[in-house]
Protein backbone atom coordinates (compact mmCIF):
# COMPACT_ATOMS: atom_id res chain seq x y z
CA UNK A 1 0.00 0.00 0.00
CA UNK A 2 1.59 3.29 -1.18
CA UNK A 3 0.58 6.14 1.21
CA UNK A 4 0.51 9.13 -1.88
CA UNK A 5 -2.76 7.78 -3.05
CA UNK A 6 -4.23 10.38 -5.49
CA UNK A 7 -7.98 11.69 -3.37
CA UNK A 8 -10.61 9.67 -4.19
CA UNK A 9 -12.75 11.28 -7.15
CA UNK A 10 -16.40 12.14 -5.42
CA UNK A 11 -18.19 8.73 -5.07
CA UNK A 12 -20.75 8.13 -7.73
CA UNK A 13 -23.58 6.61 -5.75
CA UNK A 14 -22.64 3.37 -5.01
CA UNK A 15 -25.48 0.98 -4.96
CA UNK A 16 -24.92 -2.42 -2.74
CA UNK A 17 -25.72 -5.32 -4.08
CA UNK A 18 -24.85 -8.46 -1.99
CA UNK A 19 -25.43 -10.71 -4.96
CA UNK A 20 -21.88 -9.35 -6.40
CA UNK A 21 -18.45 -9.73 -5.61
CA UNK A 22 -16.74 -7.27 -3.53
CA UNK A 23 -13.43 -6.49 -1.90
CA UNK A 24 -11.97 -4.07 0.81
CA UNK A 25 -11.14 -1.42 -1.43
CA UNK A 26 -7.60 -1.59 -1.97
CA UNK A 27 -6.61 1.89 -0.05
CA UNK A 28 -8.24 0.91 2.77
CA UNK A 29 -6.44 -0.90 5.91
CA UNK A 30 -8.16 -2.44 8.73
CA UNK A 31 -6.18 -2.57 12.48
CA UNK A 32 -7.71 -5.02 14.68
CA UNK A 33 -9.36 -3.83 18.08
CA UNK A 34 -10.67 -5.67 21.18
CA UNK A 35 -13.81 -4.90 19.79
CA UNK A 36 -13.62 -5.22 16.06
CA UNK A 37 -11.18 -2.88 14.18
CA UNK A 38 -10.52 -0.01 12.86
CA UNK A 39 -10.94 1.00 8.99
CA UNK A 40 -8.94 3.84 7.78
CA UNK A 41 -9.13 4.91 3.77
CA UNK A 42 -5.22 5.99 2.79
CA UNK A 43 -7.43 7.98 -0.01
CA UNK A 44 -10.07 9.80 1.59
CA UNK A 45 -8.52 9.96 5.04
CA UNK A 46 -11.61 8.74 6.49
CA UNK A 47 -11.81 6.78 9.57
CA UNK A 48 -14.51 4.12 10.80
CA UNK A 49 -15.04 1.59 12.62
CA UNK A 50 -16.25 -2.56 12.30
CA UNK A 51 -17.89 -3.12 16.08
CA UNK A 52 -18.02 -6.86 15.46
CA UNK A 53 -15.22 -9.45 14.72
CA UNK A 54 -17.46 -11.01 12.84
CA UNK A 55 -17.51 -7.85 10.99
CA UNK A 56 -14.06 -7.91 10.41
CA UNK A 57 -14.08 -11.49 9.19
CA UNK A 58 -16.38 -10.86 6.66
CA UNK A 59 -14.68 -7.53 5.17
CA UNK A 60 -11.59 -9.55 5.02
CA UNK A 61 -13.29 -12.72 3.56
CA UNK A 62 -15.30 -10.64 0.61
CA UNK A 63 -12.47 -11.30 -1.65
CA UNK A 64 -12.46 -15.11 -1.71
CA UNK A 65 -16.22 -15.64 -2.29
CA UNK A 66 -18.00 -14.99 -5.55
CA UNK A 67 -20.65 -12.69 -3.62
CA UNK A 68 -21.31 -10.65 -0.35
CA UNK A 69 -24.11 -13.18 0.33
CA UNK A 70 -22.02 -16.38 0.17
CA UNK A 71 -19.37 -14.24 2.34
CA UNK A 72 -21.62 -14.23 5.28
CA UNK A 73 -22.65 -17.48 5.01
CA UNK A 74 -19.27 -18.82 4.91
CA UNK A 75 -18.19 -16.15 8.34
CA UNK A 76 -21.44 -18.10 10.04
CA UNK A 77 -24.03 -15.57 9.43
CA UNK A 78 -27.47 -16.17 10.69
CA UNK A 79 -30.26 -15.55 8.56
CA UNK A 80 -31.55 -13.51 11.37
CA UNK A 81 -28.54 -11.59 11.39
CA UNK A 82 -28.23 -11.51 7.69
CA UNK A 83 -30.07 -7.96 7.24
CA UNK A 84 -27.65 -6.24 9.87
CA UNK A 85 -24.60 -7.91 8.25
CA UNK A 86 -25.83 -6.34 5.00
CA UNK A 87 -26.74 -3.33 5.92
CA UNK A 88 -23.64 -2.69 7.82
CA UNK A 89 -21.64 -3.89 4.05
CA UNK A 90 -24.34 -1.17 2.34
CA UNK A 91 -22.52 1.80 4.92
CA UNK A 92 -19.07 0.74 4.08
CA UNK A 93 -19.71 0.32 0.19
CA UNK A 94 -21.15 4.15 0.53
CA UNK A 95 -17.94 5.15 2.15
CA UNK A 96 -15.69 3.46 -0.40
CA UNK A 97 -14.43 1.01 2.44
CA UNK A 98 -15.68 -1.84 0.54
CA UNK A 99 -15.31 -2.12 -3.29
CA UNK A 100 -16.84 -3.82 -6.39
CA UNK A 101 -14.77 -6.65 -7.19
CA UNK A 102 -14.18 -6.66 -11.08
CA UNK A 103 -14.35 -10.75 -11.63
CA UNK A 104 -11.69 -12.29 -14.05
CA UNK B 1 1.68 7.61 39.92
CA UNK B 2 -1.36 5.66 40.69
CA UNK B 3 -1.88 8.18 43.78
CA UNK B 4 -3.20 10.98 41.12
CA UNK B 5 -6.09 9.24 39.96
CA UNK B 6 -9.37 8.63 41.69
CA UNK B 7 -8.66 4.77 42.36
CA UNK B 8 -11.22 3.28 39.75
CA UNK B 9 -12.22 -0.63 40.06
CA UNK B 10 -11.06 -2.60 37.13
CA UNK B 11 -14.10 -3.53 34.70
CA UNK B 12 -13.79 -6.18 31.91
CA UNK B 13 -14.30 -4.41 28.47
CA UNK B 14 -17.95 -5.21 27.50
CA UNK B 15 -18.50 -6.78 24.63
CA UNK B 16 -20.67 -4.62 21.88
CA UNK B 17 -23.00 -1.32 22.52
CA UNK B 18 -21.65 1.85 21.73
CA UNK B 19 -17.78 2.80 20.65
CA UNK B 20 -17.76 5.32 23.13
CA UNK B 21 -17.96 2.97 25.93
CA UNK B 22 -15.41 0.84 23.69
CA UNK B 23 -13.40 3.68 23.54
CA UNK B 24 -12.96 4.30 27.57
CA UNK B 25 -11.27 1.10 27.96
CA UNK B 26 -8.68 1.85 25.33
CA UNK B 27 -7.27 0.54 21.73
CA UNK B 28 -4.51 -1.03 20.99
CA UNK B 29 -3.05 1.53 19.25
CA UNK B 30 -3.64 5.34 19.67
CA UNK B 31 -6.11 7.06 17.05
CA UNK B 32 -4.82 10.29 17.92
CA UNK B 33 -1.53 10.27 18.24
CA UNK B 34 0.50 14.14 18.91
CA UNK B 35 4.42 14.22 18.51
CA UNK B 36 6.66 17.79 19.52
CA UNK B 37 9.28 17.01 17.20
CA UNK B 38 11.50 19.96 19.42
CA UNK B 39 10.80 22.81 22.73
CA UNK B 40 12.81 24.89 20.41
CA UNK B 41 10.21 28.04 19.02
CA UNK B 42 10.63 31.31 17.52
CA UNK B 43 7.81 32.74 19.54
CA UNK B 44 6.91 33.18 23.18
CA UNK B 45 3.26 32.56 22.85
CA UNK B 46 1.99 33.67 26.46
CA UNK B 47 -0.31 30.59 26.68
CA UNK B 48 1.99 27.52 25.05
CA UNK B 49 0.62 24.47 26.38
CA UNK B 50 4.25 22.65 26.16
CA UNK B 51 6.09 25.67 28.15
CA UNK B 52 8.40 25.49 24.31
CA UNK B 53 11.66 28.25 23.54
CA UNK B 54 14.50 26.56 23.71
CA UNK B 55 15.73 23.19 22.11
CA UNK B 56 16.60 20.51 24.78
CA UNK B 57 19.75 19.04 23.64
CA UNK B 58 18.33 14.94 24.86
CA UNK B 59 15.58 15.66 21.93
CA UNK B 60 15.61 12.70 19.73
CA UNK B 61 18.16 12.58 16.73
CA UNK B 62 16.84 11.92 13.36
CA UNK B 63 17.28 8.20 13.32
CA UNK B 64 15.60 7.40 16.78
CA UNK B 65 12.54 9.47 15.14
CA UNK B 66 12.75 7.69 12.26
CA UNK B 67 12.67 4.54 14.64
CA UNK B 68 9.46 5.56 15.95
CA UNK B 69 7.72 6.34 12.36
CA UNK B 70 8.57 2.53 11.70
CA UNK B 71 7.19 1.40 14.99
CA UNK B 72 4.21 3.41 14.54
CA UNK B 73 3.98 1.94 11.09
CA UNK B 74 3.97 -1.43 12.35
CA UNK B 75 1.62 -0.54 15.09
CA UNK B 76 -1.14 1.02 11.98
CA UNK B 77 -1.00 4.45 13.70
CA UNK B 78 -1.94 5.92 10.26
CA UNK B 79 -1.64 9.70 10.88
CA UNK B 80 0.20 11.49 14.03
CA UNK B 81 -0.50 15.28 14.97
CA UNK B 82 3.20 16.70 15.14
CA UNK B 83 3.70 20.26 16.09
CA UNK B 84 6.08 21.66 19.09
CA UNK B 85 7.83 23.93 20.10
CA UNK B 86 7.74 25.47 16.20
CA UNK B 87 8.56 21.48 14.30
CA UNK B 88 9.69 23.49 11.45
CA UNK B 89 12.66 24.76 12.74
CA UNK B 90 14.11 21.16 12.98
CA UNK B 91 16.61 21.10 10.33
CA UNK B 92 15.22 17.38 9.53
CA UNK B 93 11.73 18.29 9.23
CA UNK B 94 11.06 17.78 6.18
CA UNK B 95 13.15 14.80 5.96
CA UNK B 96 11.06 13.40 8.70
CA UNK B 97 7.95 14.38 6.94
CA UNK B 98 9.02 12.96 3.91
CA UNK B 99 9.91 9.92 6.10
CA UNK B 100 6.56 9.56 7.59
CA UNK B 101 4.57 9.64 4.38
CA UNK B 102 6.59 7.06 2.88
CA UNK B 103 5.97 5.25 5.71
CA UNK B 104 2.14 5.50 5.62
CA UNK B 105 2.14 7.53 8.74
CA UNK B 106 0.49 10.53 7.51
CA UNK B 107 1.26 13.82 8.98
CA UNK B 108 -0.44 16.76 10.09
CA UNK B 109 1.57 19.50 11.38
CA UNK B 110 0.90 22.67 13.27
CA UNK B 111 3.12 25.70 12.44
CA UNK B 112 3.27 29.67 13.17
CA UNK B 113 3.96 29.74 9.65
CA UNK B 114 7.60 30.93 9.93
CA UNK B 115 9.18 28.63 7.27
CA UNK B 116 6.57 28.54 4.90
CA UNK B 117 7.72 30.61 2.18
CA UNK B 118 6.82 29.92 -1.42
CA UNK B 119 8.59 27.13 -1.98
CA UNK B 120 7.99 24.98 1.30
CA UNK B 121 4.33 26.07 0.28
CA UNK B 122 4.86 24.50 -3.11
CA UNK B 123 6.00 21.75 -1.97
CA UNK B 124 3.55 20.62 0.55
CA UNK B 125 1.11 21.53 -2.05
CA UNK B 126 2.86 18.71 -4.19
CA UNK B 127 2.69 16.67 -1.42
CA UNK B 128 -0.18 13.64 -0.46
CA UNK B 129 -0.98 12.52 2.44
CA UNK B 130 0.03 16.32 4.26
CA UNK B 131 -1.90 18.44 6.48
CA UNK B 132 -0.61 21.84 7.54
CA UNK B 133 -2.45 23.73 10.13
CA UNK B 134 -1.39 27.40 11.27
CA UNK B 135 -1.91 28.85 14.26
CA UNK B 136 -3.77 31.98 15.01
CA UNK B 137 -5.32 33.38 17.80
CA UNK B 138 -6.83 36.66 16.86
CA UNK B 139 -8.62 37.64 13.65
CA UNK B 140 -6.78 40.37 14.25
CA UNK B 141 -3.60 41.29 14.42
CA UNK B 142 -4.01 43.08 17.39
CA UNK B 143 -5.77 40.69 19.68
CA UNK B 144 -3.51 37.83 17.76
CA UNK B 145 -0.24 39.46 18.26
CA UNK B 146 -1.04 40.21 22.36
CA UNK B 147 -0.97 36.69 23.18
CA UNK B 148 1.12 34.99 20.30
CA UNK B 149 3.82 38.30 19.53
CA UNK B 150 4.41 40.79 17.79
CA UNK B 151 4.52 40.02 14.01
CA UNK B 152 2.69 36.83 14.27
CA UNK B 153 -0.20 37.51 12.49
CA UNK B 154 1.73 39.07 9.63
CA UNK B 155 3.94 35.33 9.62
CA UNK B 156 0.52 33.64 9.82
CA UNK B 157 -1.09 35.38 7.41
CA UNK B 158 2.07 35.21 4.91
CA UNK B 159 2.01 31.53 5.03
CA UNK B 160 -1.78 31.00 4.54
CA UNK B 161 -1.11 33.16 1.36
CA UNK B 162 2.03 31.26 0.01
CA UNK B 163 -0.51 27.76 1.12
CA UNK B 164 -3.34 29.39 -1.09
CA UNK B 165 -0.99 30.91 -4.16
CA UNK B 166 0.72 27.20 -4.18
CA UNK B 167 -2.78 25.63 -4.55
CA UNK B 168 -2.11 23.60 -1.39
CA UNK B 169 -6.08 22.12 -0.35
CA UNK B 170 -7.42 21.98 3.08
CA UNK B 171 -5.13 23.55 5.01
CA UNK B 172 -6.45 24.55 8.18
CA UNK B 173 -6.30 27.55 10.49
CA UNK B 174 -6.10 26.34 14.07
CA UNK B 175 -7.29 28.85 16.96
CA UNK B 176 -7.47 28.46 20.71
CA UNK B 177 -10.83 30.11 21.75
CA UNK B 178 -9.58 32.71 24.37
CA UNK B 179 -11.41 35.63 26.35
CA UNK B 180 -10.24 37.76 23.82
CA UNK B 181 -11.17 36.01 20.30
CA UNK B 182 -14.14 34.29 21.61
CA UNK B 183 -16.43 37.33 19.67
CA UNK B 184 -14.18 36.93 16.62
CA UNK B 185 -15.36 33.41 15.16
CA UNK B 186 -17.38 34.60 12.48
CA UNK B 187 -14.36 36.59 11.89
CA UNK B 188 -11.92 33.01 11.83
CA UNK B 189 -14.66 31.73 9.41
CA UNK B 190 -14.42 34.45 6.98
CA UNK B 191 -10.50 34.87 7.47
CA UNK B 192 -10.44 31.28 6.64
CA UNK B 193 -12.89 31.11 4.03
CA UNK B 194 -11.21 33.95 1.72
CA UNK B 195 -8.20 31.54 1.60
CA UNK B 196 -10.01 28.56 0.66
CA UNK B 197 -9.04 26.77 4.03
CA UNK B 198 -10.64 25.32 6.95
CA UNK B 199 -11.02 26.54 10.50
CA UNK B 200 -10.38 24.58 13.65
CA UNK B 201 -10.85 25.72 17.09
CA UNK B 202 -9.56 24.01 20.29
CA UNK B 203 -10.26 24.58 23.82
CA UNK B 204 -7.77 26.78 26.10
CA UNK B 205 -6.16 24.78 28.80
CA UNK B 206 -4.12 25.76 32.16
CA UNK B 207 -0.97 23.52 30.95
CA UNK B 208 2.43 24.92 30.81
CA UNK B 209 2.68 29.10 30.01
CA UNK B 210 -0.69 28.36 30.23
CA UNK B 211 -1.53 28.22 33.46
CA UNK B 212 0.00 31.87 33.88
CA UNK B 213 -2.55 33.01 31.68
CA UNK B 214 -5.25 30.83 32.31
CA UNK B 215 -7.39 32.73 34.86
CA UNK B 216 -7.36 36.35 32.88
CA UNK B 217 -7.99 34.46 29.43
CA UNK B 218 -10.27 31.24 29.86
CA UNK B 219 -13.93 31.88 27.90
CA UNK B 220 -16.19 33.65 30.29
CA UNK B 221 -19.30 31.36 31.11
CA UNK B 222 -21.37 33.87 28.68
CA UNK B 223 -18.87 33.24 26.25
CA UNK B 224 -18.91 29.53 26.28
CA UNK B 225 -22.61 29.53 26.09
CA UNK B 226 -22.39 31.45 22.91
CA UNK B 227 -19.56 29.15 21.62
CA UNK B 228 -21.07 25.90 22.31
CA UNK B 229 -24.56 27.43 20.11
CA UNK B 230 -22.19 28.74 17.51
CA UNK B 231 -20.66 25.13 17.35
CA UNK B 232 -24.58 23.28 17.28
CA UNK B 233 -25.19 26.18 14.07
CA UNK B 234 -21.82 26.04 12.32
CA UNK B 235 -20.54 22.24 13.41
CA UNK B 236 -20.38 20.52 10.89
CA UNK B 237 -17.54 23.00 8.91
CA UNK B 238 -15.81 23.68 11.60
CA UNK B 239 -13.33 20.87 13.14
CA UNK B 240 -12.56 20.92 16.98
CA UNK B 241 -10.87 17.95 17.70
CA UNK B 242 -13.39 17.32 19.66
CA UNK B 243 -12.21 19.23 22.06
CA UNK B 244 -15.20 21.48 23.43
CA UNK B 245 -16.74 18.04 24.82
CA UNK B 246 -17.03 19.88 28.41
CA UNK B 247 -19.87 21.79 26.26
CA UNK B 248 -21.91 19.37 25.77
CA UNK B 249 -23.38 19.16 29.42
CA UNK B 250 -25.05 22.51 28.05
CA UNK B 251 -27.54 19.96 26.50
CA UNK B 252 -27.41 18.58 23.18
CA UNK B 253 -24.21 16.54 22.22
CA UNK B 254 -21.59 18.21 20.31
CA UNK B 255 -20.46 15.74 17.11
CA UNK B 256 -17.36 13.61 17.78
CA UNK B 257 -15.85 11.61 21.05
CA UNK B 258 -16.94 13.35 23.99
CA UNK B 259 -14.81 11.61 26.02
CA UNK B 260 -11.70 12.47 27.78
CA UNK B 261 -9.56 10.42 25.36
CA UNK B 262 -5.89 10.54 27.30
CA UNK B 263 -3.93 7.55 27.69
CA UNK B 264 -7.38 5.56 25.56
CA UNK B 265 -7.00 6.99 22.14
CA UNK B 266 -4.72 10.08 22.78
CA UNK B 267 -1.08 10.43 23.67
CA UNK B 268 1.96 12.50 23.33
CA UNK B 269 5.36 11.80 22.15
CA UNK B 270 7.45 14.68 24.01
CA UNK B 271 11.05 16.23 21.68
CA UNK B 272 12.70 13.97 24.26
CA UNK B 273 10.97 10.75 23.55
CA UNK B 274 8.88 10.93 26.83
CA UNK B 275 4.95 9.69 25.87
CA UNK B 276 2.46 11.51 28.05
CA UNK B 277 -1.20 10.67 28.66
CA UNK B 278 -2.17 13.82 26.39
CA UNK B 279 -0.65 17.12 25.29
CA UNK B 280 -1.96 18.72 28.11
CA UNK B 281 -0.65 16.87 30.26
CA UNK B 282 2.92 17.09 30.54
CA UNK B 283 3.77 16.89 34.10
CA UNK B 284 5.20 13.67 36.08
CA UNK B 285 2.43 12.11 37.26
CA UNK B 286 0.97 11.70 33.52
CA UNK B 287 4.06 10.45 32.15
CA UNK B 288 3.90 6.86 31.38
CA UNK B 289 7.19 5.96 29.86
CA UNK B 290 9.67 7.11 27.06
CA UNK B 291 9.92 5.47 23.45
CA UNK B 292 14.20 5.03 23.81
CA UNK B 293 13.29 2.14 26.59
CA UNK B 294 12.93 -1.49 25.98
CA UNK B 295 9.98 -2.44 23.84
CA UNK B 296 9.84 1.21 22.52
CA UNK B 297 6.26 3.10 22.26
CA UNK B 298 4.24 -0.08 21.95
CA UNK B 299 4.97 -1.26 25.59
CA UNK B 300 4.82 2.23 26.84
CA UNK B 301 1.25 2.31 25.16
CA UNK B 302 -0.08 -0.92 25.81
CA UNK B 303 1.97 -1.90 28.94
CA UNK B 304 1.97 1.14 31.58
CA UNK B 305 0.46 1.15 34.64
CA UNK B 306 -0.75 4.89 34.33
CA UNK B 307 -2.41 3.70 30.54
CA UNK B 308 -4.40 0.89 32.72
CA UNK B 309 -5.45 3.30 35.46
CA UNK B 310 -6.60 5.87 32.74
CA UNK B 311 -8.34 3.01 30.71
CA UNK B 312 -10.98 2.42 33.01
CA UNK B 313 -14.25 4.00 33.20
CA UNK B 314 -15.05 6.39 36.26
CA UNK B 315 -17.28 5.26 38.70
CA UNK B 316 -17.04 7.16 41.86
CA UNK B 317 -16.50 11.11 42.52
CA UNK B 318 -19.15 14.01 42.53
CA UNK B 319 -19.70 14.29 38.96
CA UNK B 320 -20.51 10.18 38.18
CA UNK B 321 -24.29 11.86 40.04
CA UNK B 322 -24.76 14.48 38.06
CA UNK B 323 -27.34 14.32 35.62
CA UNK B 324 -24.94 15.62 33.03
CA UNK B 325 -22.17 13.01 33.37
CA UNK B 326 -23.09 10.98 30.43
CA UNK B 327 -23.05 14.46 28.21
CA UNK B 328 -19.31 15.35 29.74
CA UNK B 329 -18.07 12.37 31.50
CA UNK B 330 -16.37 14.99 33.94
CA UNK B 331 -14.92 17.46 31.58
CA UNK B 332 -10.82 17.90 31.10
CA UNK B 333 -8.27 15.63 33.18
CA UNK B 334 -5.55 18.41 32.56
CA UNK B 335 -8.13 21.44 32.51
CA UNK B 336 -8.75 20.14 36.16
CA UNK B 337 -5.07 18.70 37.41
CA UNK B 338 -3.09 22.29 36.31
CA UNK B 339 -6.38 24.32 38.46
CA UNK B 340 -5.74 22.09 41.49
CA UNK B 341 -8.99 20.37 41.16
CA UNK B 342 -9.79 17.00 42.21
CA UNK B 343 -9.80 14.85 38.90
CA UNK B 344 -12.63 12.92 39.88
CA UNK B 345 -14.39 16.15 40.29
CA UNK B 346 -16.10 18.57 38.02
CA UNK B 347 -14.07 20.61 35.34
CA UNK B 348 -13.06 24.25 35.84
CA UNK B 349 -15.05 25.19 33.68
CA UNK B 350 -18.30 23.06 34.05
CA UNK B 351 -21.03 24.45 31.97
CA UNK B 352 -23.56 24.00 35.16
CA UNK B 353 -21.57 26.01 37.04
CA UNK B 354 -20.08 23.61 39.53
CA UNK B 355 -16.59 24.01 38.07
CA UNK B 356 -16.78 27.66 39.59
CA UNK B 357 -18.00 26.45 43.07
CA UNK B 358 -14.95 24.00 43.17
CA UNK B 359 -12.29 26.55 42.42
CA UNK B 360 -13.90 29.14 44.81
CA UNK B 361 -13.91 26.24 47.41
CA UNK B 362 -9.75 25.65 46.90
CA UNK B 363 -7.65 26.04 49.95
CA UNK B 364 -6.43 29.45 49.91
CA UNK B 365 -3.19 28.56 50.34
CA UNK B 366 -3.11 25.44 47.39
CA UNK B 367 -0.31 25.60 45.00
CA UNK B 368 -1.80 24.16 42.07
CA UNK B 369 0.77 21.62 40.16
CA UNK B 370 2.75 23.13 38.26
CA UNK B 371 5.68 21.09 35.38
CA UNK B 372 9.06 20.48 36.14
CA UNK B 373 9.62 20.30 32.25
CA UNK B 374 9.74 24.26 31.11
CA UNK B 375 11.39 25.11 28.28
CA UNK B 376 10.34 28.65 28.16
CA UNK B 377 13.06 31.42 26.73
CA UNK B 378 15.41 32.92 29.47
CA UNK B 379 15.95 36.33 28.36
CA UNK B 380 13.46 38.90 26.30
CA UNK B 381 11.87 37.46 22.61
CA UNK B 382 11.47 39.88 19.60
CA UNK B 383 8.25 40.74 20.08
CA UNK B 384 7.48 39.19 22.44
CA UNK B 385 3.43 39.10 23.28
CA UNK B 386 2.22 42.37 25.50
CA UNK B 387 -0.38 40.19 27.66
CA UNK B 388 2.07 40.07 30.38
CA UNK B 389 3.12 43.70 30.43
CA UNK B 390 6.78 44.63 29.89
CA UNK B 391 8.60 43.11 33.01
CA UNK B 392 10.10 46.40 34.80
CA UNK B 393 11.39 46.83 38.38
CA UNK B 394 8.74 46.84 40.71
CA UNK B 395 8.83 49.91 42.74
CA UNK B 396 6.10 48.56 45.06
CA UNK B 397 5.65 45.08 46.65
CA UNK B 398 2.53 44.32 44.56
CA UNK B 399 4.28 45.13 41.23
CA UNK B 400 5.55 41.84 42.08
CA UNK B 401 2.69 40.02 41.09
CA UNK B 402 2.90 38.91 37.14
CA UNK B 403 -0.58 40.40 37.32
CA UNK B 404 0.07 43.60 38.43
CA UNK B 405 -0.13 46.72 35.58
CA UNK B 406 -1.98 44.06 33.79
CA UNK B 407 -4.71 45.73 31.05
CA UNK B 408 -7.66 43.51 32.14
CA UNK B 409 -10.14 45.37 29.27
Amino acid sequence: MTAAVTPVEPPAEVVFDPARPWQRARSVALRPEPFGALVYHFGNRKLSFLKSKTLVAVVEALADHPSASATLAACGVTDAQHPAYVKALADLARSQMIEPRETP
Amino acid sequence: MTAVLPSRPVVDRPVGGRLIDQFEYGLDAPICLTWELTYACNLACAHCLSSSGRRDPNELSTAEAEAVIDELQRMQVFYVNVGGGEPTVRPDFWHLLDYAIGHDVGVKFSTNGIKLDKTRAAQLARTGYVDVQISLDGATAEVNDRVRGVGSYATAIRALENLAEAGMKDFKVSVVVTRENAGQLDAFKELTDSFGAQLRITRLRPSGRGADVWDELHPTMAQQKDLYNWLLANGDGVLTGDSFFHLSAFGEALPGLNLCGAGRVVCLIDPVGDVYACPFAIHENFLAGNVRSEGGFQRVWQQSELFADLRNPQTGGACTKCAHFDACRGGCMAAKFFTGLPLDGPDPECVQGYGESALAARDLELVTPRSHIDHSHSGPVRGQPTLLGIPSIPSKICDESPLAGLDLR
